[in-house]
């Protein structure tokens, strides 16, 4: 794509030239390629530095909380108010856990839908079952938080979760993850809401991905005598898997910062870290969006400001280390297609 | 299996999207609900206009609590009212601050455009976030449950901080026992603070048993409910917990957010309400006008002379007329836990907020202005609304705060 803009750009001033009065034509159009050239630097850098700045804001706010805990400010679990004492802790790991949990559940599901609309369906089923995934998308989450609350979180506490300790709970080390009464108002329904909000973005992008595979693969799959499963697994995913990893980061980036319909259901405790999802957890986000407006003491402000700092750190990692692994699994593919 | 997983996918999204709106309604048709009794009061708006000092008599008070200690309030305020617009105040008056009374200022800024055509915009943000505004002079009042700390006064950046009360409220305790809807459940102060500390878990425990003969208390364990976002409700029921349990003052103090020992946190009244009502074996506490809006069933609670009492307006205002005599001149107290038979231990008054010295004389008059007819007239709307009203003690001595506000080095209140 890049290439051939570049390509039309070289183009016309051969153009110019046959047409007479180059000096003219050429003149402007160096003027005007001058000032297109600062509004596109312009335009790029402008991104970054919002960035930036942002960064650089929220750092100078927090900084009376970062400078006092330091380490504390991310290693301890104590968040407390009237002591002044805040650690955030808790905070991350139940953002971590519940944007995996997302990304564990919306994934196989994302692409499984992808794959049903791209390969399976007849195209009369199409676009109705694509558009209904992607209709989720365009609920707003405080509808999904108070769904969450209503609908999912008394279905959570009598059925899923018994369900989950009396089949998963035995089995040693994940077993581990479902113990505990069960309360409804959990990581684990947290992380349950999470991935049906982060599936229509999964299931869009899979699916242009999948789109995207040449129809030459699959058939010169099915012309060797492979079954439809076959074509699928051996020439199809290959061919689509970093964009299908991508599609699962966009999703993470999503689930990462989601707030709303995660605080209604997650319980809004930080007391203690367990092993298990069952108990209340809290999100960086959730703890921001509870605490802020009533944040009425400096040191109090600045730790809340330091959280969402801590956010967009956190979120910086999880993104480089899914870039990272899409290099990985590219590097991968390049290999494999060579030995093909 | 794929085609299987999709038809799940989409079904699952239709059903999401059916019940989400279907809650949606559900909510839009409990606020409109809500919004009604809010509106009652408004009925007779004749007789508000035309007459605000009579209206007292004209607009019957719904709750008959409110009535007996608080109908001398208005009365007291004798020839001083406020009947219509006055030459020289400013048109506009800029408020932040707390939610819990939002409701009630909304109500109040509304009559009062009506009878001055001063337009007062008020911004419910959260107390916090009416101590900054007023701080950073940002609003021209703000509005708080919890009053200034002296660290917080001294960082004002325009003087000196008066606080007014406005209004009373109050905190219950809210709870879901299957088998005992309709018992009214008795607690004290330790009891409660023992029950959100984790320290009482179980339901049958031999401490809440001992205030509830003859009740069959279940052997299940207790889940706590408490907000999740700061809050003035909070910092009420944390007050009293405080005043009331020195395990709980060394443990986890006072405050809009505190570190709880356990439980479950909602966001909002209605996040607390409705984790008790869906969590059986649940308890946790809401602001009285919720629980008496939505028809909550509410414990009682023992005051400080050992009398169990039931939350009502009287109640409350009983805690400001008992505290009254007593209080610290700037009225920033807290009047959780105190004396008298028929007082409801964990109240609080709700306060707007102003500079004592104000530079611009206009917006000076137009506040005082406000300020009077709120502590006076406006009392009136107090009880239709779940707030209890003010003391007859309590508002003589905000009259003397109103009158020691300055504009521009002048009094400000023009007495009219």
């Amino acid at each position: 794509m890049t290439t051939r803009n570049a390509e039309d750009e070289i183009a016309p001033p051969a153009s110019w030239d046959v047409q007479g009065s180059p000096k003219f034509a050429r003149s402007s159009g160096v003027g005007a390629d001058d000032v297109f050239k600062w509004l596109v630097y312009t335009t790029a850098f402008a991104v970054p530095a919002v960035l930036v700045a942002l960064f650089v804001l929220l750092v100078i706010d927090a900084w009376p909380a970062l400078a006092r805990f330091g380490l504390g400010f991310v290693t301890s679990s104590n968040w407390d108010n009237v002591k002044q004492q805040f650690g955030t802790l808790p905070y991350i790991y139940g953002t971590v856990v519940t944007s995996l949990l997302a990304l564990l559940i919306a994934t196989p599901v994302g692409v499984g839908a992808a794959i049903f609309v791209t390969e399976y369906a007849p195209r009369p089923l199409r676009v109705p079952v694509s558009f209904t995934i992607e209709l989720l998308a365009a609920i707003p989450s405080i509808i999904f938080g108070l769904w969450g609350f209503f609908a999912l979180t008394p279905i959570m506490r009598s059925t899923v979760e018994p369900f989950m300790k009396s089949v998963v709970g035995p089995l040693p080390v994940i077993g581990g993850l479902f113990q505990g009464p069960s309360v409804g108002k959990d990581l684990f329904t947290g992380g349950v809401i999470l991935s049906i909000m982060i599936l229509p973005t999964i299931v869009s992008i899979s699916r242009e991905v999948l789109l995207a595979v040449p129809t030459m693969q699959r058939e010169g799959m099915l012309a060797l005598g492979a079954t439809r499963w076959e074509a699928i697994r051996e020439a199809v995913i290959p061919y689509a898997r970093v964009g299908i990893a991508g599609a699962a980061i966009l999703g993470l980036a999503r689930a990462l910062g989601e707030t709303m319909a995660v605080t209604m259901v997650i319980g809004n405790s930080s007391r203690k870290i367990t092993g298990t999802l069952l108990t209340p957890g809290y999100t960086m986000a959730s703890a921001i969006a509870n605490q802020f407006t009533e944040a009425d003491n400096p040191l109090y402000f600045s730790a809340i400001v330091g959280v969402a700092a801590l956010l967009l750190v956190v979120s910086a990692i999880v993104n480089i280390a899914a870039r990272l692994m899409i290099w990985q699994i590219s590097r991968g593919g390049a290999e494999g297609g060579n030995r093909g | 299996m794929n085609t299987n997983q999709a038809a799940t996918t989409s079904r699952r999204s239709l059903f999401a999207r059916l019940s989400a709106t279907v809650t949606g309604a559900a909510l839009l048709a409990a606020c409109g609900g809500d919004a009604e009794p809010a509106k009652a009061p408004a009925a007779p708006p004749i007789a508000a206009k035309a007459e605000p000092t009579k209206a007292p008599a004209a607009v019957p008070t719904t709750s008959a609590a409110a009535a007996p200690t608080t109908a001398p309030a208005p009365a007291s305020s004798g020839a001083v009212a406020i009947t219509g617009a006055f030459d020289g105040e400013a048109k506009t008056l800029t408020g932040a601050g707390a939610t819990f009374p939002a409701a009630l200022y909304s109500k109040y800024f509304n009559e009062y455009n009506k009878l001055t055509k001063v337009e007062v915009n008020y911004q419910s943000i959260g107390s916090g976030g009416g101590i900054k505004a007023i701080s950073d002079q940002t609003a021209d009042f703000g509005a708080t449950d919890s009053p200034m700390t002296d660290a917080q006064l001294k960082e004002a950046k325009g003087g000196e901080i008066l606080h007014i009360p406005m209004a009373l409220g109050a905190v219950v305790a809210t709870y879901n026992i299957p088998g005992l809807e309709t018992t009214k459940l008795r607690f004290t102060g330790e009891t409660l603070a023992g029950i959100f500390l984790g320290t009482i878990t179980k339901w049958n425990d031999p401490k809440i048993a001992a205030d509830n003969a003859g009740v069959k208390l279940p052997t299940e364990d207790i889940v706590s409910v408490h907000r999740s976002d700061g809050s003035g409700t909070s910092f009420v029921f944390t007050d009293y917990l405080s005043s009331v349990s020195a395990e709980w003052k060394a443990k986890v103090g006072a405050s809009t957010t505190v570190n709880w020992p356990g439980g479950v946190g909602g966001k909002g009244n209605e996040g607390v309400a409705g984790e008790v009502k869906q969590t059986p074996f649940s308890i946790g506490y809401v602001e009285l006008i919720y629980a008496v809006q939505n028809k909550l069933g509410v414990g009682l609670i023992k005051n400080k002379v050992g009398q169990f009492v039931e939350p009502n307006l009287a109640g409350v205002t009983a805690a400001a007329t008992a505290a009254a005599g007593k209080v610290a001149p700037d009225l920033r107290v807290s009047i959780v836990d105190q004396d008298g038979a028929t007082t409801y231990p964990i109240s609080s008054f709700t306060w707007i907020l102003a500079y004592k010295q104000m530079t611009d004389a206009a917006k000076a008059t137009a506040l005082t202005r406000l300020l009077w007819w709120g502590t006076h007239e406006a009392q009136k709307f107090n009880g239709d609304l779940g707030y209890a009203p003010l003391p007859a003690e309590i508002v003589s001595k905000g009259e003397a705060m109103i009158k020691s506000i300055t504009g521009a080095g002048k009094p400000a209140f023009p007495g009219k």
